[in-house]
């Protein structure tokens, strides 16, 4: 007899498994649409390599793993995926998931398997990959990739291979019946596994409140040499992976660690039975054991069912009557959820259906206050202290809550059970645990902003200290330059100077050219078409960004009004110069000596003083003559001291239209050379 | 030597002079020697700062506004550390929790900007004004928004000529859901461990 271990608390719940052994398994059957979400294990959700519209035959991969931590699925049944949508699943939050909707045809036409005649003759790797590929994931509730957990890290010796056949948490039989029928199935699932990890013991541990599967094991068990059953006292949670181990073989897994860590792995009988069909026949996990129990169902049972059945359809077989069940629970009455509505599939996770009446499992009454009995600490598996986690979750005392091990707590409930004062302490510690993690993925991207905002703080100076180098570069060469211009026995060619002095001669010639007439009148016609052109794209510019509604509309009106403005003084200048070199030129020819004359005229005229029309039109003239002086006087001023180019147009529109008036006047005169 | 030994209050004046002189080299040796640099406590409070370089307090930036707190400035102006970022400045400074100033803004949910990216003109005044270079785009190309890098500062909000920037609140799903805190004045707690209310009254 081996020798058994105990670990701290513990409790004892009421069992009420008897509910749902009447019978054997039964076949669930095949309901018509089946909903298998992308993520029924613990890790990234799988990939689907199938798309809506496809028929499947059953077994086919559906999604495939997406990284190490994750699982393939497969279609348990055929038929055709209708859809790939969001789909209300199995989670106490309510939200849903992605799933692949697959109508059944009832047909249930299996795909091409790939059986192994020899898993011996496989490398461990190999044998892996098969697991793997067969989608297993921790069938005792947890959902964990078991191809993960069986590949140890390279050095890890695995001393003890425990197959978890424990279940013990109230109402679920699933492990149970599975015992009963599969023994055979799950010996030869164990050989499996003590071949690919070469354990140094295996060990079966099996509570004591299952003695028919005790019974059918050890009829299987010379299937399995070298494997040991273990039968130990029931009590709840012994089939908590930490406190297993401890049961077996007396080791504890450090706070934080894994079981690798004292050389143990730990399997559940469902995951080791689903390996056995796995790598024998090459069937992938398509279906599971379910409980259904629970007082609101007529005939509780175990049933095969297919992954992706809805609850609902479960149910229906098993005489449930809704109005006697408050809620609807995936897994126990201790560790289970209550789903969001019975029409949530199963999933690979989903070893019972509990449908209990208020009677059973009753609404407790408002939690009181704690009277520090210390009951709570007595029964945590975890040897933690369930009375200072509760202050430290409802003064939100993160920093304390981990001091005082949170993490190590395996949300068992056991702590809530006993509680005299009903209070919910593990949904305290399930919450604070969440928010720690919250906290800690918070403060991981504030450190991230961090380094970023200080990586662009130092990019900004950086750019800002290498604009002042290139400056300072340049004004030392330029001070250079200057030195060597003055000492300069042998002035450096220096091309901005000579730039500049290019662009004097250049400016002198255009001066000069000012001379030539018929020069100065191509270039300000030039200027006129190009600002023209420029306004032209200017406008359009500005009516596009008027149309995207850019903030660009200001800068860009203010663009065209230069534009124009410029177009006008160009225009403006453009004019005068014409008029200039047709009227001007030949009237400044023929106006001094007709001033002179007209002055003589006046003169005469004023001294026979007969004053006609004409004269009053001389007159007038003279002083228009007087006034397009000053403000061609003016207009040059203003030219010169570089005013307002708004001042110079107003001042060449007024010299435009002087000239015009006179030109006007001297029409009217009759050819005072005559007179 | 003779006067010393003949007049014990020198001697004991000479002793105490001398004690002084070399605790006051060795301290000042140590305080070269150990010399800290920057401010341990801005440091501090940087860390606990949430790092959104917003500038809701005023300063550019989080590092600024701790080591003004460190200054004596007031520990509530940081609207996104919130109240749980002013109770730990408060433990972390040993000052009074006080409420957090509404002048710089209130206390919201996170949010990730995010580009309409048809409306985007391409301007980069969004890039300029993001603290944590998380705007990826040029000069009229389309801008994005790097969600994982973005503190949803909201800075690059009000730069934008065109107004495509929308600040999206962060919708709870499957994989940021979490058991809320029993609530402790519910008068209908939860039976053990199978917590959530049920969806609707299935009795009806």
């Amino acid at each position: 007899m081996r020798k058994l271990f105990d670990f701290h608390g513990g409790i004892h719940p009421a069992e009420h498994k008897h509910l749902s052994l009447d019978g054997p398994v039964t076949e669930a059957g095949i309901p018509p649409e089946l909903v298998l979400p992308l993520a029924q294990h613990i890790g990234a959700a799988a990939e689907p390599v199938v798309a809506v519209g496809d028929r499947v035959l059953k077994g086919q991969l559906l999604a495939e793993a997406n990284g190490f931590v994750s699982v393939p699925l497969h279609a348990p049944s055929s038929g055709t995926v209708t859809a790939i949508e969001e789909r209300l699943i199995a989670h106490p939050s309510g939200h849903t998931a992605t799933c692949i909707v697959l109508a059944t045809d009832g047909r249930d036409e299996w795909t091409t398997l790939e059986p192994t005649a020899d898993y011996r003759a496989l490398e461990p790797d190999a044998l892996r990959q098969r697991i793997r590929n067969a989608g297993i994931a921790g069938m005792g509730g947890a959902g964990f990739p078991t191809a993960v957990k069986l590949s140890p890290r390279p050095g890890s010796q695995v001393q003890t291979l425990i197959i978890n056949g424990t279940e013990c948490e109230p109402y679920i039989t699933a492990d149970d019946v599975l015992m009963r029928e599969q023994a055979a199935e799950l010996m030869a699932g164990v050989q499996i596994l003590r071949h690919l990890l070469q354990p140094a013991q295996t060990l079966i541990g099996v509570e004591d409140n299952k003695p028919e599967a005790i019974a059918a094991l050890r009829a299987a068990l010379p299937a399995a040499p070298g494997a040991e059953i273990v039968v130990f006292p029931t009590k709840y949670p012994s089939g908590g992976e930490k406190q297993l181990i401890e049961i077996l073989t007396g080791k504890q897994v450090p706070s934080g660690g894994l079981p690798l860590d004292v050389g143990v792995i730990c399997q559940n009988v469902g995951s080791v039975a689903a390996i056995h069909d796995a790598v024998i026949h090459g069937r992938p996990l398509i279906s599971r054991i379910t409980t259904v129990t629970g007082e609101a169902v007529q005939h509780p049972g175990n049933f095969r069912v297919l992954l992706g059945t809805p609850m609902s359809y479960l149910l229906a077989r098993t005489g449930y009557r809704m109005e006697k069940n408050r809620r609807l629970i995936m897994g126990g009455p201790m560790m289970g959820f209550a789903v969001p509505d019975a029409s949530v599939p199963i999933v690979k996770t989903t070893n019972c259906l509990l449908a209990p009446t208020e009677a059973e499992l009753p609404t407790p009454p408002p939690a009181q206050a704690c009277i520090r009995c210390g009951l709570c600490a007595q029964a945590c598996p975890a040897s933690l202290l369930p009375q200072q986690l509760f202050w430290f979750a409802r003064g939100k005392e993160y920093d304390k809550l981990e001091q005082h091990n949170l993490f190590d707590c395996i949300e068992c409930g056991a702590c809530s059970w006993v509680c005299p004062s009903n209070i919910p302490l593990v949904q305290y510690y399930r919450a604070s645990k969440a928010e720690v993690l919250q906290l800690r993925r918070d403060n991981e991207r504030a450190e991230h902003a961090r380094l970023r905002f200080e990586a662009r703080q130092e990019r900004l100076a950086r750019e800002e200290a290498e604009k002042l180098a290139k400056r300072a570069a340049r004004k030392q060469a330029a001070e250079m330059r200057a030195r060597a211009t003055v000492q300069g026995s042998e002035p450096v060619e220096d091309p901005i100077q000579a730039a500049i002095d290019r662009a004097k001669a250049k400016k002198a010639a255009q001066q000069a050219g000012a001379d030539n007439p018929a020069g100065e009148l191509e270039k300000l016609e030039k200027a006129v078409v190009t600002t023209r052109a420029r306004l032209d794209t200017a406008t359009s510019k500005l009516e596009q960004a008027r149309a995207e509604g850019s903030d660009l509309v200001e800068a860009l009106q203010a663009g065209v009004e230069k534009t124009r403005t410029k177009l006008a003084a160009a225009e403006a200048a453009l004019q005068n110069f014409q008029q200039a070199n047709t009227s001007v030129p030949a009237a400044a020819a023929a106006v001094d000596p007709a001033e002179a004359a007209i002055q003589k005229a006046l003169q005469s005229r004023q001294a026979e003083a007969q004053l006609s029309p004409e004269d009053k039109t001389r007159d007038q003239l003279g002083k228009l003559e007087q006034r397009l002086e000053k403000s061609r006087a003016r207009l040059a001023d203003s030219r010169d001291s570089g005013e307002d180019p708004k001042i110079i147009d107003a001042l060449e529109a007024t010299v435009t239209r002087l000239e015009e008036k006179r030109a006007a006047l001297l029409a009217e005169l009759p050819a005072p050379e005559d007179a | 030597m003779e006067l010393i030994s003949q007049s014990p209050l020198l001697a004991a004046l000479l002793a105490l002079v001398g004690l002084g002189a070399v605790f006051g080299a060795l301290l000042g040796y140590a305080a070269i020697r150990f010399k800290t640099e920057g401010n341990p406590i801005a440091d501090q409070i940087n860390d606990i700062l949430p790092q959104t370089q917003c500038g809701q307090c005023g300063y550019p930036g989080c590092r600024p506004y701790a080591e003004a707190i460190a200054n004596g400035e007031a520990i509530n102006k940081c609207p996104p550390g919130g109240e749980a970022g002013i109770q730990a400045l408060a433990d972390l400074l040993d000052v009074e929790v006080i409420p957090l100033d509404e002048e710089h803004g209130e206390e919201k949910a996170r949010a990730v900007a995010y580009i309409r990216e048809d409306e985007c003109i391409g301007c980069t005044k969004c890039l300029q004004a993001c603290p944590v270079d998380a705007i990826l785009g040029a000069a009229k190309q389309m801008h994005t928004v790097i969600a994982s890098e973005c503190t949803g500062c909201d800075l690059c909000v009000e730069p934008c000529p065109v107004d495509c920037i929308d600040m999206l609140v962060e919708q709870e799903n499957l994989r940021t859901w979490h058991w809320p805190l029993p609530d402790a004045n519910r008068l209908r707690p939860e039976i053990i461990a199978t917590d959530a209310e049920p969806p609707r009254d299935r009795a009806a």
